[in-house]
């Protein structure tokens, strides 16, 4: 029967989890080894680490910042948020800080829209956003 | 009209942090009658006779799929408590879990009681992490309660995925694989996670179990309409002076809760449930929302006259596109298609015919499918085909004209001669 799997398997998710917020990313040998302690094909593991927004196979910034942009947030102007964003940082949607400080991404929906527009920054989420306060929340993470 | 507030009559009178101050609420009193005076078999008669639905989006009988569940042969049983909470527009179930996070866990006893489980997961999306610590809390309290004497409840964290919200693909994550929908039937009451009886509800699902069973089917079976009884949470946002989150009566009017509530003016359209809910223009705001009319996840989301169709269904279809699984064909390729016409359209480069290439892909996602994304993807892009046509008609247009002026050389001569 499918749907059976090794009493470890479900583990996997928890695991990449614990290595991205550790060190940032998703290592190429930290796959391998979990895929080696499961005994399943590292293309397993890759296939899960890159079906995810919260995964990255590249090393990020110490802080992710993530702007939303979905509809209700775009309807408060969402792509000034980003701008502003882009601006404090110097680097563009997808890109980490050179000093590895941010790193900066936009999103979609993360339920906040209640407060659109909103962000992230690692947990903790941010809404009303304006221009002033965007620039006070990253400063007070540099 | 107003609110009628009994799932979140705790809320902002309770402290979600101390247990105790639940308990002065009748807290777990719905637990006990349960578990002290009652059979599962009675449970279930209960919430079946309450008319209980499902609040995730789809609407199916609660009752109906805990008795699927309870009958089911398995050496044992799950229970899913989803708290994936992606559909854009829906922020509910954060709401609930901020702050009265013990009907949560009281439901979900209930529930675990009823089907026979004694293991459950709390499925929360990775986006609402700083949740994270208020749930363990109020768990840990739960525990020194009594309340999870017979359940172990763990949660798991999701890691950025909507289709993870949908039910096969949210078992499949939970064992560790992708998030991809799976093949139905078989279906999780009879074989789901791990290959055992599962039932997934919502938060929302779950936490009006304890009010059903502690003042009985009648009591609550007396509001909504014929299919839809009780109360729901929508979330209102968009072009409104008070967004937020409001209970009212299944029935109520789309108008009450948009302009009387909400405090929308000058509205145009209002999108009911989410990426893949209904969009309606504001001659149909009279409508009552009930799972017989339009309803969904709860997510209102209102836009007023100074916004654009075309712009507004680009970005819906793209956020499908986004977060589309890719696994079958029909959803894969038809939102790529969609979203290569509206594409067009956003841009100026509209071409006749365009309207009918994206009628025409609607038709096999809705048919074909594998899961309610791809089933359902469409129904925004034929509501605002049908309400909203000349938006897009005229896009097309325009973007004929616009092409008719650039092959305009500004000197009067071929477009070559101006280069040297
Ligand atoms: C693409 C997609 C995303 C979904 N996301 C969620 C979600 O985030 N939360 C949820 O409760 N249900 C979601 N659902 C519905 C679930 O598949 C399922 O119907 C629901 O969790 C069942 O619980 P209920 O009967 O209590 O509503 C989603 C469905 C689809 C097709
Ligand atoms: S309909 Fe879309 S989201 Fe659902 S299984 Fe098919 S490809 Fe995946
Ligand atoms: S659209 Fe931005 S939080 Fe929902």
């Amino acid at each position: 029967m499918t749907g059976i799997s090794t009493d470890k398997r479900d583990t996997l998710l928890a695991m990449i989890t614990e290595e991205q917020r550790t060190l940032g990313f998703v290592s190429k040998s930290s796959m391998f080894s979990m895929a080696q302690w499961l005994g399943i094909p590292v293309a397993e593991v890759y296939g899960v680490v890159t079906f995810h927004t919260f995964f990255s196979v590249k090393p990020q910034g110490k802080h992710v910042v993530r702007s939303c942009k979905s509809v209700p947030c775009h309807l408060k102007r969402s792509e000034m948020v980003a701008s502003w964003i882009g601006d404090y940082l110097g680097v563009n949607a997808g890109e980490t800080t050179p000093d590895g400080r941010f790193s900066f991404e936009l999103t979609n929906c993360i339920g906040a829209c209640d407060q659109s527009p909103a962000m992230l920054v690692d947990d903790v989420l941010y809404g009303d956003l304006n221009q002033e306060r965007v620039a006070k929340i990253l400063k007070s993470f540099d | 009209m107003s609110e009628k507030r009994i799932l979140t009559e705790n809320c902002g009178l309770i402290d979600p942090k101390d247990i105790n101050t639940y308990l002065a609420k009748q807290g777990l009193q719905a637990w006990r009658k349960a578990r002290k005076t009652m059979t599962p078999q009675q449970v279930i008669e209960e919430i079946k006779r309450a008319g209980l639905r499902g609040r995730g989006g789809a609407g199916f009988p609660c009752g109906l799929k805990w008795e699927l569940a309870g009958r089911a042969e398995g050496e044992k049983k799950y229970l899913i408590c989803n708290a994936d909470e992606g559909e854009v527009g829906t922020f509910k179930d954060r709401f609930l879990i901020q702050n009265d996070p013990f009907s949560l866990l009281e439901g979900m006893a209930i529930s675990a009681f009823a089907i026979g489980a004694e293991k459950a997961f709390i499925y929360l999306r990775a986006e609402y992490r700083y949740l994270l610590e208020g749930l363990r809390n109020a768990l840990r309290q739960a525990e020194d309660s009594g309340l999870l004497e017979e359940l172990d409840i763990e949660i798991r964290e999701g890691a950025g995925a909507y289709i993870c919200g949908e039910e096969s693909a949210l078992m499949n994550s939970i064992e560790g694989k992708r998030g991809e929908a799976r093949f139905r039937p078989p279906f999780p009451p009879v074989n789901g996670l791990f290959g055992f009886p599962t039932i997934i509800n919502n938060v929302e699902t779950l936490a009006n179990v304890p009010l059903i069973i502690r003042n009985g089917a009648d009591w609550y079976s007396r509001m909504g309409t014929k299919e839809s009884k009780g109360t729901k949470l929508f979330c209102v946002s968009g072009d409104v002076s008070r967004p937020g989150i409001y209970e009212l009566e299944m029935g109520s009017s789309l108008k009450d809760l948009v302009i009387g509530l909400a405090g929308g003016e000058d509205v145009m359209m209002v999108q009911v449930g989410g990426s893949t809910g209904r969009v309606l223009p504001f001659s149909m705001i009279d409508i009552p929302l009930a799972y017989e009319s339009v309803l969904g996840s709860g997510a209102v989301i209102v836009f007023d006259h100074s916004r654009d169709m075309v712009d507004f269904l680009y970005r819906t279809i793209e956020f499908l596109n986004e977060e589309s699984c890719g696994l079958c064909t029909p959803c894969r390729e038809g939102i790529e298609c969609l979203i290569e016409v509206l594409d067009r359209l956003v841009n100026g480069e509209g071409v006749q015919g365009d309207l009918e290439i994206l009628e025409v892909s609607c038709a096999p996602m809705a048919s074909a499918s594998l899961c309610g994304l791809g089933q359902s993807a469409p129904t925004p892009v034929r509501d605002s085909l049908q309400y909203f046509r000349e938006a897009f008609a005229g896009r097309i247009s325009q973007s004929v004209l616009l092409r008719s002026l650039k092959s305009i050389p500004s000197s009067g001569k071929p477009a070559s001669y101006n280069q040297d």
